[in-house]
């Protein structure tokens, strides 16, 4: 481990993984996201992740790309991911940079997120499509 | 001052009169509009009737605001300053724009005095012509930049209240409104054009974080057309929303509309439409789990 400080903070809450970032990550931040919760996925058996980007206020191609990859990982460990908390101006920069907002879940806020996944989790297997 | 030297007026004796300093012809003109004061406002006055201008106005206020502009104007030629006069001529346009006056109306009205004044100095002077050709040199500039400030300053102010109204239509043209908890309607009405479209996108996105909605319905019935980027535009709008976790029913397409969008071929496969509001009313209650039954004893009519 570096001894850069983290900028994000991965908490476990039942069988869910809560991943707050909390301010604009750069890219080898974002990789070491990325690998971090990855990891956190097998060793907490979690079922379910919730990404919270609510404080992102601006976010690149790499980042919603990292995202997007970060579900995919996610999902290949056996648990859903909701990305919650995006704010306006950043969906409409994702769509903006052609992100296929298809094939993430999504949901307003934390509160939203937990519910979501305790839909589809409880539910037989979702894949997002 | 390059006149004072110049070596042809200086060839021939002259009149003790003409070599007024040119600073002294302002006072000296001044001094006159001020005592004549009465009678030239009056025949001024009598030019604005003449003209029909200013007919929203009562002879009384005619009376005020025309002493008030002589007096200012005459200021103005003294002083050299237009600042008092630019702050008078902005209250007046606060003032009369709401009645109705036209820019042609106040530009008239400066332009009469102003002739009203000329005329008046080239009575006083006509027996001294080049004393006259003086008094008119300095007298024009200052009268030049008077009807100019006056102008500017109403002009100004129309602008302001049009952009005022601008931003008032912009902002009630979109309204975004809740109908049950965590639903909302967006009716748009009107020409939709891209600046128009990105201020619906705000308002949507913003209205989806703070209302917390998850099913918004747009309705489009009351806009006539819409082109190839506004419709792509919505249809990031509506990717945006499903972002913020909220899905997006658009409601209302016409028949033009539709065919449009289809010969321009706009990837509409991902958006949720429905033909009318009502339906998309009961789509977004499905999606929230609302059932609405109408009771027994409630809706019997008069």
């Amino acid at each position: 481990m570096t001894a850069v400080p983290r900028l994000f903070s991965i908490l476990r809450q039942g069988p869910y993984l809560i991943a707050s970032v909390h301010t604009a990550l750069d890219d080898s931040q974002l990789v070491r996201f990325q690998e971090d919760l990855v990891h956190r996925i097998g060793a907490d058996r979690a079922r379910g992740v919730v990404i919270d980007v609510a404080a992102l206020d601006v976010l690149d191609s790499f980042g919603s790309r990292t995202l997007r990859d970060v579900a995919e990982m996610a999902r290949l460990r056996g648990a859903v991911t909701v990305i919650v908390g995006i704010q306006p101006d950043v969906a409409f920069a994702m769509v903006e940079l052609g992100m296929d907002t298809g094939s993430v879940l999504t949901a307003l806020d934390l509160e939203e997120g937990l519910v979501e996944l305790d839909r589809c989790v409880a539910a037989p297997p979702v894949v997002p499509t | 001052m390059t006149r004072n030297e110049d070596p042809i007026v200086t060839t021939a004796p002259m009149d003790v009169t003409r070599l007024l300093d040119e600073d002294d012809l302002l006072p000296q003109l001044v001094a006159h509009l001020r005592e004549h004061r009465t009678r030239l406002r009056q025949e001024w006055a009598a030019r604005i009737q003449q003209a029909h201008l200013l007919q929203a106005m009562t002879a009384q206020e005619m009376a005020a605001e025309t002493t008030l502009v002589y007096d200012n104007y005459v200021e103005v030629l003294e002083t050299g300053s237009v600042e008092a006069l630019q702050d008078y001529a902005r209250d007046l346009s606060e003032r009369i724009i709401p009645r109705g006056v036209e820019t042609h109306e106040v530009v008239g009205i400066v332009l009469l005095l102003r002739d009203v004044l000329a005329r008046s100095l080239f009575e006083k002077f006509q027996r001294d012509l080049p004393l006259l050709n003086r008094v008119l040199d300095a007298y024009e500039p200052a009268a030049n930049r008077i009807a100019n400030t006056v102008a500017v300053s109403f002009v100004d102010e129309r602008e302001r209240v049009i952009r005022q109204q601008q931003d008032s239509i912009r902002e009630l043209s979109t309204p975004v409104l809740p109908v049950r908890e965590r639903l909302l309607i967006l009716p748009i009405i009107g020409v939709l054009d891209r600046e128009r479209a990105r201020q619906v996108t705000v308002q949507l996105l913003g209205g989806i974080r703070k209302h917390r909605a998850k099913v918004v319905v747009v309705d489009i019935t009351g806009v006539p057309d819409v082109d190839e980027s506004v419709a792509n535009h919505l249809v990031r709008t509506v990717d945006a929303s499903r972002l913020m976790g909220a899905s997006v029913i658009i409601t209302g397409l016409s028949p033009e509309i539709a065919q449009t969008l289809v010969t321009i071929g706009v990837d509409l496969s991902k958006m949720n439409t429905i033909g009318d509001l009502q339906g998309g009313l009961e789509e977004a209650e499905r999606l929230l789990g609302y059932t609405v039954t109408r009771s027994e004893n409630g809706a019997g009519g008069p």
